[in-house]
């Protein structure tokens, strides 16, 4: 039971309540400046997306308040009957969904809409939490990996059956946190050798690529030769990769949509659009590149101002920071950024109970890959994928998914030195 | 907790890749923002729109200061394709007076050029049309209006020496990088020729636009704004009333009238007709009207005055006369007998008195006369024989202006042809022909070619005694007064005397064919002429100056399928000189006469 305490915020880290509160405060500032326009120049407007923005802030309060009050017994003991519920929304949406931009993924209530989808990374994050947090699971085993890989891909593949391969690839985050409970660091290397692999496949012709998979293979034998290396692992190795770069071009070839197609030829280099799928990316980067050092200014933004850079108060948010307040800006808000998720990782590794810890890695997981996607995409380093930057992008489910996705670890943290 | 402890070291790998991303995004950024200059470039082109600004082109002026050609403001509706959203295209058709299948090609082709820059959906329309437009444009999200001008014609008349203005084609884009695409040029007569001078300077206005191409302001108050000179005005050469009152003799008549000031070369008005109105091919009605009088059997488009040309019968007699002089083949004393109709080879139309001196050949127009004096001309021996002659001769005929284009600004003119001893060596072999062979040129007829401009220039000639400034439609650019060169004949100016006495009887004299059109207070020297006609009737012919002392215009006519040259030609000359030189003619009735005629 949680001591009697006059103060909910009591044992809290300041330090990500902070975080939290300039991330929210600066996005909605930018969110301002993204659609400014002087006719509807009042920061309350509730027409415009900053005034709307404004009541997520406001309403995101009222949750950080509850889950203050929450006994955090609560998300450990509810996590299963939690992730059930939002398993259930999720498929109902598919069916009872309004269709945005061809995806199904969005609830209408009056004039609000939500995204279930934004609080799949919470639930998710609890069930994992609960399920390795037992002192029971072993990683090492194959039973309790199967297992945990299954409570990560049920809403993978349901939001993917939503059309929003964005918010899918997001669970991708979890290997980060397996990795840190104990999957060996092979998946990682194993995850960056497929990626290089990818690439590479989309490059050059599939041929080209396993003839330097060979000759690769054949040096490292001959370098390793006095060692008396299996000539049979060289094989498989051979065999495997070969067959990854295969199913990797077949998969380009005919599973993709044209649209996907180009968007990673567009950012490969292979392909410009300036008019399709390229121009998004084009336009973000003249937003951005032309920041400069300083910035242009809040407010003063061209780009962002005349509607050059689509979707600039959602998913690329980050340009109207990058043109106003230059490389500066930039800098601060990534600093911003990554001292928040050092700061939660510092904080999950002091907590005693392992479902805290887990947690906390889970927080800081999904927001890591948030925050690379975003904007890695907006510089032109990864392909457009829609997800938001998160507490900046306006939108009300996501900032309440990020909201309670954070608040719930200030609150389990607050309470390390009880078990839970 | 061995495990536990080796796994809590992995926060720092975790913690790595964090940071390794992060300094990857930081690189990247600051290569985009602070070292590569190229994206704000690109930025700022984004956002500044260059609005083009058509000046007003230059007025035309007549030779009195009357308006010719002035501007009217018209519109173009222009489209950006991104922004046209709900579309009551019915409603839009209707304003616009578009049929649906146009309305969806001009959409089409403005979606092709580009989404999201504006393109001329529907050009030049009438102020009258904008302002009905203009009220319910509000409900038609992606159209505009540009300001454009429009030329307009005070007077229906000149067409083809003003020319037209349309819209410039990918050829004189290519020819002229002032132009781009949708800027107009002028197609024809003034206006192509002094193009450079009418159209002025383009401006430059440089806002702010959003992606939607909406205005948003001035770029840096405007400091870069291109201000756009209006184009310069021309004073022409012509006497518009006198123009349009040539037009209206020659109404439903196939012909020209020239008329130029001997002293200066000036054209006081130049009538080919069918002609058309000029305010036909203005603005959207252009290439419809266009078409429609290409296709006219009656060629309105064709402009008889500088491209017809013609073997201009007894008209060309003072010009073998004058060779004749010149060469020495005969004096003005020179007689040469004749029988009438009985001459041979070349006989003459009626009986006079005979034999007749130069003077009395010129006003009886006897064809024997001439024949004896070509025949000299061609036969006079010396070096070279009939070839080195007819040399002599062709190039004294050419130095009339006959077989060349005058160095002028008029439009389009053909050269005429004053046959060359070639062309006889090819047809009858280098010793095959002589005078007799080619004797239809000592009356003006045969292979030799005269427009109705080179005739007028003829009359110039004579009333110069020897001279002429090369004919041309336009004298003054602003203030700035334009000169053309001035030619001289090779025949000796004493020489035409006899010539100018001969031409003085035919209107003053008591056998003189055009002595019954005698003006009133005022004395001509004239010549007609006829143009045997194989396809018809003969053209009627005739050329004259005004007055005869101190000459202030000359004329030349041609009235097609008309007959002999005294019954259209002559009576239209001497109303086209007394109402240029009186302001006034002293027989409407004849006016009357002559306008009501119809010889088409
Ligand atoms: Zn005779």
């Amino acid at each position: 039971m949680p001591r009697p305490s006059k103060n909910i915020f009591q044992n809290t880290d300041r330090t990500l309540i902070w975080l939290y509160a300039i991330l929210v405060i600066a996005g909605w500032f930018n969110i301002y400046a993204a659609v400014y326009d002087e006719k509807h120049s009042s920061i309350f407007d509730i027409d415009v997306n900053y005034g709307k923005q404004l009541i997520w802030i406001v309403t995101s309060s009222v949750l950080i308040f509850v889950i203050m009050m929450t006994d955090p017994k609560f998300f450990q003991t509810f996590s299963y009957p939690i992730y059930g519920l939002v398993m259930i929304a999720l498929v109902a949406v598919i069916f009872m969904g309004r269709e945005i931009s061809g995806s199904k993924s969005w609830f209408q209530i009056g004039g609000f809409s939500l995204q279930p989808a934004e609080f799949a990374k919470l639930a998710t994050s609890l069930v994992v939490a609960t399920y390795l947090g037992n002192i029971k699971r072993n990683l090492e085993r194959f039973s309790t990996k199967v297992i945990v890989i299954l409570l990560i891909l049920v809403p993978c593949v349901i939001i993917l059956a939503q059309n929003e391969t964005g918010s899918a690839l997001v669970f991708g985050a979890f290997v980060l946190v397996l990795f840190r409970e104990g999957l060996s660091g092979v998946i990682l290397i194993l995850g960056l050798v497929a990626i290089i692999l990818f690439i590479l496949t989309l490059l050059f012709h599939k041929f080209i690529v396993i003839a330097l998979i060979a000759t690769l293979l054949v040096v490292i034998y001959y370098y390793f030769r006095k060692k008396k290396p299996k000539i049979f692992l060289f094989i498989a190795l051979f065999t495997v990769t070969s067959g990854f770069v295969y199913s990797v071009d077949y998969a380009f070839e005919k599973v993709l949509q044209p649209h996907q197609k180009t968007r990673i030829n567009v950012l490969l280099g292979k392909e410009t659009d300036l008019r399709g799928a390229g121009y998004n990316v084009h336009q973000s980067l003249i937003a951005i590149g032309s920041g400069g050092f300083w910035g242009k200014g809040y407010l003063n933004g061209t780009q962002t101002k005349y509607n050059y850079v689509p979707e600039q108060s959602t998913d690329f948010i980050f340009c109207t920071v990058g043109e106003e307040w230059g490389f500066i800006g930039s800098l601060l808000v990534i600093g911003a950024y990554i001292f928040l998720l050092i700061r939660i990782i510092q904080l999950a590794e002091r907590q005693r109970s392992a479902f805290s810890r887990i947690y906390g890695y889970s927080v800081a997981s999904i927001m890591f890959v948030h925050f690379m996607i975003n904007i890695g995409m907006t510089i032109g380093l990864m392909p457009v994928i829609g997800i938001p930057l998160p507490f900046f992008s306006y939108g009300g489910s996501s900032l309440w998914g990020f909201t309670l996705l954070l608040f719930v670890f200030i609150k389990l943290d607050s309470l390390r030195h009880d078990l839970i | 907790m061995a495990r536990k402890d080796h796994n809590a070291a992995k926060r720092y790998v975790i913690i790595t890749i964090f940071l390794v991303v992060a300094s990857v995004f930081l690189l990247r950024l600051f290569y985009i923002q602070v070292i590569s200059d190229k994206y704000s470039f690109l930025a700022e082109s984004n956002v500044r729109r260059i609005i083009t600004q058509y000046p007003p082109r230059g007025v035309i002026y007549d030779r009195n200061g009357k308006k010719m050609v002035t501007n009217e403001a018209a519109y173009d509706l222009m489209i950006i394709p991104r922004q046209v959203k709900d579309l009551d295209t019915t409603e839009l058709c209707h304003l616009l007076d578009l049929d649906r299948s146009s309305f969806d090609t001009r959409l089409k082709k403005a979606r092709e050029f580009s989404l999201y820059k504006s393109s001329i959906f529907l050009e030049q329309i009438s102020q009258r049309s904008y302002g009905y437009l203009q009220e319910k444009l509000f409900r038609f999200p992606g159209f505009f209006v540009q300001p454009r001008t429009l030329r307009q014609y005070p007077y229906p008349a000149a067409a083809h020496l003003l020319g037209y203005v349309g819209e410039v084609n990918q050829k004189e884009i290519d020819k002229d990088t002032y132009y781009k695409s949708g800027d107009y040029i002028g197609k024809g007569g003034i206006e192509k020729f002094y193009e450079e001078s009418l159209r002025g300077v383009k401006g430059e206005k440089i806002i702010l636009v959003d992606v939607f191409n909406r205005e948003k302001g001035s770029f840096e108050n405007g400091r870069f704004d291109k201000p756009q000179v209006p184009g310069l005005d021309l004073t022409s050469t012509l006497d518009i009333e006198l123009q349009v009152y040539g037009e209206a003799l020659m109404s439903n008549k196939r012909g020209s009238i020239v008329a130029i000031e001997p002293a200066t070369g000036e054209i006081l008005a130049l009538v080919s007709s069918p002609t058309y109105d000029p305010n036909l091919l203005i603005g959207r009605i252009r290439s419809k009207n266009f078409a429609l009088l290409a296709a006219d059997p009656l060629k309105p488009l064709f402009n008889r005055a500088t491209q017809a040309a013609y073997p201009t019968g007894s008209t060309f007699k003072m010009i073998n006369g004058l060779v004749g002089l010149q060469m020495g083949v005969i004096i003005p004393q020179t007689r040469f007998g004749c029988s009438g109709k009985g001459s041979s080879p070349i006989a003459c139309s009626h009986s006079h008195a005979t034999p007749l001196d130069l003077v009395g050949a010129i006003e009886q127009s006897c064809n024997p006369y001439f024949w004896n004096t070509f025949r000299a001309i061609i036969e006079r021996g010396g070096e070279g024989g009939t070839n080195a002659n007819y040399v002599k001769w062709r190039e004294h005929v050419m130095s009339f202006g006959f077989g060349e284009r005058f160095d002028s600004d008029l439009p389009a003119h053909s050269k005429g042809n004053i046959p060359s001893e070639n062309y006889y060596n090819k047809i009858y072999g280098p010793k095959g022909w002589k005078s007799m062979t080619i004797r239809s040129l000592s009356i003006g007829q045969g292979e030799l070619l005269i427009t109705p401009l080179q005739l007028a220039n003829q009359a110039v000639i004579i009333a110069n005694k020897g001279f002429y400034i090369t004919p041309h439609i336009v004298k003054k650019v602003e203030d700035h007064v334009l000169e053309f060169p001035k030619k001289t004949t090779n025949i000796k100016p004493e020489y035409f005397d006899p010539v100018i006495e001969g031409m003085y009887e035919v209107f003053q004299g008591s056998h003189g064919t055009a002595r019954w059109y005698m003006m009133e207070g005022i004395t001509a020297c004239g010549k007609t002429g006829t143009v045997e006609n194989p396809h018809g009737k003969d053209h009627s012919l005739f050329i004259a100056y005004a007055p005869a002392e101190n000459p202030k215009i000359a004329i030349a006519i041609v009235v097609e399928n008309a007959g002999f040259g005294a019954t259209w030609a002559v009576p239209m000359a001497t109303l086209m000189m007394e109402k240029y030189l009186k302001g006034k003619v002293s027989r409407p009735e004849k006016e009357e006469e002559i306008k009501s005629a119809n010889l088409l």
